[in-house]
């Protein structure tokens, strides 16, 4: 009944991951970031659920929603920290210049948006769909 | 202004025309549709005239910025199809199994949701 939903799953949930990754790291200087990077891969996993179980999209995340949480909204915290060493304020972000390439402590804040994103919707929509499982 | 320009924006013209003709139709059979799976349909066609209309206003402006709204749009537009999908499998079989077991659904054929 539903192979050809499982199988276009698998397919778009990669899609899906690549584009929020690409948000994530265009988020820098371009639309995007870190929040809408996180609620695309966030919606891969929910189609991942809805079409192959909830375990499964479990599985992929490897990790619980929750830990996710709690170690990104971690990563954000320490992002914030190089600040107070150099100007003594709080996320004031430390960059670097290699070649035309910037970087910044500021990605690493993104990146820890991204799990607290991912985390907690997956959060909300996994328990969702064991809901309608039952 | 070139003679490509001109029929470029006509041609703009005519599709935002046409654009919206579509909407209308759809919004149509959203609010008439007589039952839930032609509702769904018709959300799912107001996705892909959102992503039209994103597109030719992307063309008319010259902001490219719009056709990655346009390719975000696609790749989640689908999602709230399919979950209205699983919603409307789900209730069919609860209506097979009230129907079995006897009892008789309250069907109201003028409220569906």
């Amino acid at each position: 009944m539903q192979i050809i939903f499982a199988t276009m799953s698998r397919l778009f949930f990669v899609l899906m991951i690549g584009v929020s990754l690409f948000m994530l790291f265009r988020g820098h200087n371009e639309p995007g970031g870190g929040f809408i990077g996180g609620l695309i891969a966030a919606l891969g996993f929910a189609l991942l659920a809805m079409a192959r179980g909830v375990e499964t999209a479990r599985r992929a995340l490897v990790v619980h929603p929750v830990a996710l949480m709690g170690s990104g909204l971690l990563l954000a915290f320490v992002s914030g920290l190089p600040g107070l060493l150099s100007d003594r304020s709080f996320l004031t972000h430390w960059w670097t210049e290699i070649g035309s390439t910037h970087l910044g402590t500021a990605t690493t804040f993104d990146i820890g948006v991204y799990c607290v994103v991912v985390g907690g919707v997956l959060c909300l929509v996994f328990r969702l769909y064991e809901g309608i499982e039952q | 202004m070139s003679g490509s320009e001109t029929f470029l924006g006509g041609a703009v013209t005519v599709a935002l025309g046409l654009l919206c003709l579509s909407f209308l139709v759809t919004v149509y059979r959203v609010v008439r549709g007589p039952t839930l799976p032609d509702r769904i349909v018709a959300l799912d066609m107001l996705v892909a005239v959102a992503l039209g209309f994103i597109a030719v206003i992307g063309i008319r402006t010259g902001i490219t910025l719009y056709i990655d709204v346009a390719i975000a749009l696609g790749l989640v537009g689908f999602l709230a199809t399919v979950a209205f999908a699983r919603f409307v499998l789900s209730r069919g079989s609860y209506r097979e199994k009230n129907a079995a077991e006897g009892e008789t659904a309250p069907s109201n054929p003028e409220v569906k949701l």
